[in-house]
């Protein structure tokens, strides 16, 4: 009987595992995997003994730092992120909520002034029990992660 | 050593300590009782206004004058190079580069924050679209210290528009940090904001929804009042609310002998006229207080000491 492996192995790069099922592209949008130009390889919907099933994204020739592995647990605050090396793991991230995440999602408020101005947006992050908050920097509105979320 | 005011920003309300809410307070008390008018000498002061008004930028330009200083600046956003494009960033460097502080209002929330990005010199927020207005809070924080000889302990009753009103919000965000006790008094689609409700109960602030002005008047040591605004209304829920929150003067008999009325102004016709010849109106006193206010924040930011 021949086994194949789903996804093909990394040589060198970043490894983003049990991503929840559905979060996969949403993650793969907002952190612009995709235009980074390398390979890019997305598995939806596999099957996990933990989760049921999962998303897993492999970026090539990457290594995602500390702080960008953080503000991948606003999505997926369970996902192990793997920083391969020679196809041998060399760095397991645990993911923490940021306190504050710097320009990757747009404010929701279309009236808050950092929208065409030549700053970056920014969010402080507060956990509440059954949700994250989202304040802007600018405006101090508070949202919903989920809401910052959907904009871009 | 200098206070702790001396070359900061004055963006939002939530920045400010108790203790330099009340050096405000304190200073701006000092400043009517026994007028300064050399604390502003030398000193240029640019007014920018992106966004007309007339209270604040009128307030803010007595203020300076009064301490000596001198002003520049616009009171409409349209003859500027905002116009033609610019981005505010641009302009406040600019501006900034020709000034010992600037003034700013302006019709997007968050444009005093980024505005002192930019800035070498302090910013002073005279109010960003809908969300901050922080002079105002220490206007209204003088003219409740100055009546009730204290702002600890006070109970304090929200009247009419408290979902949009910017004002009421910066002024219990400030009152959250003495001890006070609210009333918040709103038809259910102007309600105060979950985000603010939730804000007092972690820092364990009290506060009571009520549904009539009748019931809180006997309560409370002050009543700010705001405008509900027609236009958010159709015009059938607008005569059904409308009555509720219109203070007239005999529903003022059962209140305390030391109660004071307080609004951001302009009033419509949410304090009948009447009122205003009561010893509990103080709006147009606390309209005056602006610039009191504003010359004791104008001084603590631009002197060491004062």
């Amino acid at each position: 009987m021949q086994y194949t492996r789903t996804v093909e192995a990394l040589k060198e790069g970043t490894v983003i595992d049990h991503i929840p099922a559905g979060q996969g592209l949403k993650i793969l949008r907002l952190f612009k995997l995709a235009e980074t130009g390398e390979r890019v390889t997305v598995g939806l919907n596999l099957s996990s003994r933990h989760m049921g099933s999962k998303d897993i994204i492999k970026v090539e020739n990457i290594a995602l730092t500390e702080d960008q592995a953080n503000e991948l647990a606003l999505f997926a605050p369970k996902a192990t992120v793997n920083v391969i090396e020679n196809f041998e793991v060399v760095k397991k991230h645990q993911l923490e909520l940021p306190d504050a995440i710097q320009g990757i999602f747009a404010c929701p408020n279309s009236n808050c002034i950092s929208h065409n101005e030549p700053v970056e947006s920014f969010f402080y992050v507060k956990a509440q029990s059954n949700d994250t908050k989202m304040k802007c920097k600018y405006c101090e509105k508070v949202f919903s992660k989920d809401i910052v979320a959907e904009v871009r | 050593m200098a206070n702790p005011l001396y070359r900061k920003n004055i963006i939002s309300i939530p920045d400010f300590t108790r203790e330099e809410l009340e050096l405000v307070v304190d200073t701006a008390e000092r400043l009517k009782a026994h007028p300064r008018n050399d604390l502003l000498q030398d000193k240029l002061i640019a007014s920018c206004f992106f966004e007309p008004s007339t209270r604040t930028r009128l307030s803010f330009e007595t203020a300076v004058q009064r301490m000596g200083g001198r002003v520049i600046g616009f009171a409409d956003g349209g003859n500027t190079s905002a116009r033609k494009g610019e981005t505010l960033a641009d302009s406040i460097k600019i501006i900034s580069s020709y000034s010992d502080a600037v003034v700013m209002r302006h019709p997007k929330e968050g444009a005093a924050r980024l505005a002192c990005e930019f800035s070498p010199v302090p910013v002073i927020n005279g109010g960003d679209g809908s969300n901050q207005h922080p002079t105002q809070t220490l206007l209204d924080l003088f003219s409740i210290k100055e009546t009730q000889g204290t702002l600890q302990n006070l109970t304090v009753a929200f009247v009419g528009d408290l979902k949009y009103g910017r004002t009421v919000h910066s002024l219990t965000q400030a009152l959250s940090l003495f001890n006070c006790h609210f009333y918040f008094v709103a038809p259910e689609a102007l309600a105060m904001p979950d985000y603010i409700c939730e804000e007092l109960d972690e820092k364990g602030v009290s506060y009571t929804l009520a549904s009539s002005l009748e019931e809180v008047i006997p309560k409370v040591d002050i009543l700010y009042m705001t405008r509900v605004q027609r236009e958010r209304f159709d015009e059938a829920d607008f005569k059904k609310i409308q009555g509720q929150f219109i203070l007239r003067a005999e529903m003022l008999k059962h209140a305390r002998s030391t109660l004071k009325i307080l609004h951001p102004l302009p009033r419509v016709d949410e304090i009948e006229v009447e009122v205003d010849a009561t010893p509990h109106a103080y709006y147009f006193e606390q309209a005056q207080n602006g610039v009191y206010a504003r010359q004791a924040l104008l001084a603590l930011v631009l002197n060491e000491t004062v």
